[in-house]
């Protein structure tokens, strides 16, 4: 692993992102002209179901459905212009250089397969090496993801293990390639609030010991703002706030306050919980 | 109204509850807390019978519990799922998801029912003739509280209502079955890994680790500093580090 030198240049570059899909009535628009960079640095990006949040990182890997409209004035994966890709740079980022964690390991891991067996296959793909080396290889992704009891768990199949430690096998799958960048959707949606901790406090050890760069994809307002630098709050396919996680207690955008005011709360309880009012103007372009 | 007196439940040879008691009082809200693997959910899953091989005492409303249950059982005991898209059916309408149990218990006039139903959850009247496809997840979720509420149960069994939604839609929920169990004096026993949400809305709970209840406590002792089991005081310590 090397230490990654201070770019310049950031990671990523989204300007002016939209993406529609097309309905029998004309296009929904789920992304709508956001616009946000990131270097080698853990930036959050949150917002309720249907904001565009994930499809925001999908398009940055061109995994979205060939009937979707993606445009951007620059979509900038390190210089590579992802929408002029060819397939064959895209297959070289995708998984690559760019890892992607998805929210349930049930659904994402093969049912069928050993777990060393699948993380030695994403070795492969992208390592020189014989099958013993992948062994090896898969052996110590798993060190490296602290599961206990690594050569059991290699030879486990998926349903043998608990979803953290799946989460935990797809982190170690994900790193295999030794990737610049790694885009967790939703990563501990699936799990409890102990192991949802376990696994964030990872994935930013990780990150931050090898220098890659972050995007957290979550619902979660408060706890993507303990594990990142920046937060990016999305509505509606739009970027509303972009602040400093530190400072999401004093965000100005109604918003983001409604968002964090609603969550019931154990040190002040309330009768009732205020409910989000949507207001018509955060619909309308903004900025 | 809910005696649970030594339950034991075993999968195989794997037993996954051990001795579990715990009483609730009517109109009362009681709280299970726990990790996944707990055995919160298998409690709930064996008192609503939904799981074969327990043994010790169960009782709702004085009425012990065996292996089988009565029609009458499960017109009073009633039960809402964590997954609204995986507990309705796909490819039936909200209206015939909601006559069903109508028809199962025999009550008669479907038609204004459903329409009560429909208004007590707060509910749109064109959701009545649409597929679960075609509703976001809290009106999916509304929908599968319309269901268990249209028999007129006397106790409602929650199994992570609100753990698949949106942390806006989750207030509206939590908020309308705060106002049900007021209107209708219902009994409830929730079942969720945020302790945040079972204080909400619990006025006891059990923390249960391992298939044992490790600690039974009232609400104020979420805050007060006087929960006594380590694993209760690690929740609480999660849970204030994760409101930040």
């Amino acid at each position: 692993m090397t230490e990654a030198p201070p770019s310049e240049a950031p990671l990523v570059e989204i300007r002016k992102l939209r993406v529609d899909f097309p309905n029998p009535a004309g296009f929904t628009q789920a992304v709508r002209g956001i616009s946000f960079s990131l270097g080698r640095e853990k930036l959050g990006i949150v917002g309720e179901s249907g904001s565009g949040k994930s499809v925001t990182g999908r398009a940055l890997m061109r995994l979205l459905p060939g009937s979707a409209r993606v445009q951007a004035e620059a979509l900038r994966f390190d210089g590579i212009d992802v929408l002029a890709a060819s397939e064959r740079q895209m297959r070289a980022l995708r998984g690559g250089r760019i890892g992607l964690i998805m929210q349930d390991p049930k659904y994402s891991l093969n049912p069928v397969m050993t777990v060393g067996r699948q993380i030695a296959e994403a070795w492969l793909a992208h390592n020189k090496g014989g099958r013993k080396e992948a062994r090896e290889a898969a052996l110590s992704l798993l060190e490296q993801v602290r599961i206990r009891d690594p050569l059991r768990v290699l030879d486990s199949y998926p349903h043998e293990i608990s979803g953290g430690m799946g989460q935990r096998v797809m982190i170690a799958m994900m790193l295999a390639p030794n990737p610049d960048m790694l885009i967790a959707d939703e990563p501990t949606s699936a799990l409890d609030a102990s192991v949802q901790a376990e696994i964030l406090k990872l994935i930013e050890e990780l990150v931050s010991a090898r220098g890659m760069g972050l995007m957290l994809i979550s619902h979660d307002l408060p706890l993507v703002s303990r594990f990142c630098d920046r937060v990016v709050v999305m509505y509606a396919g739009q970027v509303m706030e972009e602040l400093p996680a530190r400072d999401l207690h004093r965000a100005r955008h109604a918003y983001t306050r409604g968002l964090l005011d609603c969550m019931p709360s154990l040190s002040a309880p309330r009768p009732r919980l205020p409910t989000l009012t949507r207001d018509p103007a955060w619909l309308e372009p903004q900025r | 109204m809910i005696e649970v007196e030594r339950l034991n439940v075993h999968f195989g040879h794997n037993q996954v509850v051990h001795d579990v008691s715990f009483h609730v009082a009517p109109g009362e809200t009681f709280g299970l807390v726990g990790e996944s693997g707990s055995g919160k959910s298998t409690v709930l899953r064996t008192i609503a019978g939904l799981v074969p091989g327990w043994d010790g005492g169960l009782a709702v409303d004085g009425k012990a519990l065996g292996p089988k249950r009565d029609r009458a059982f499960f017109k009073s005991v009633q039960m809402v799922f964590q997954d609204p898209y995986g507990s309705l059916h796909p490819r039936q309408t909200v209206d015939r998801i909601l006559a069903e149990p109508l028809a199962v218990h025999g009550i008669a006039d479907a038609e204004s029912r459903i329409t009560r139903a429909l208004e007590e959850v707060a509910l749109p009247r064109v959701a009545r003739f649409r597929y679960p496809h075609q509703l976001s997840g809290g009106q999916r979720q509304r929908v599968a509280i319309a269901r268990a509420l249209i028999a007129d149960p006397s106790v409602l069994l929650l199994d992570e209502p609100t753990s698949a939604l949106d942390v806006s839609v989750q207030a509206e929920v939590l908020n309308l079955l705060a106002d049900l169990r007021q209107a209708r004096q219902l009994t409830c026993i929730l079942v969720s890994h945020n302790l945040a949400v079972i204080g909400h809305l619990c006025g006891r709970l059990a923390v249960m680790q391992g298939g044992r209840i490790v600690e039974i406590l009232r609400q104020e002792q979420l805050r007060d500093g006087t929960a006594q089991h380590a694993h209760t005081r690690e929740l609480i310590a999660l849970s204030h580090e994760l409101e930040g």
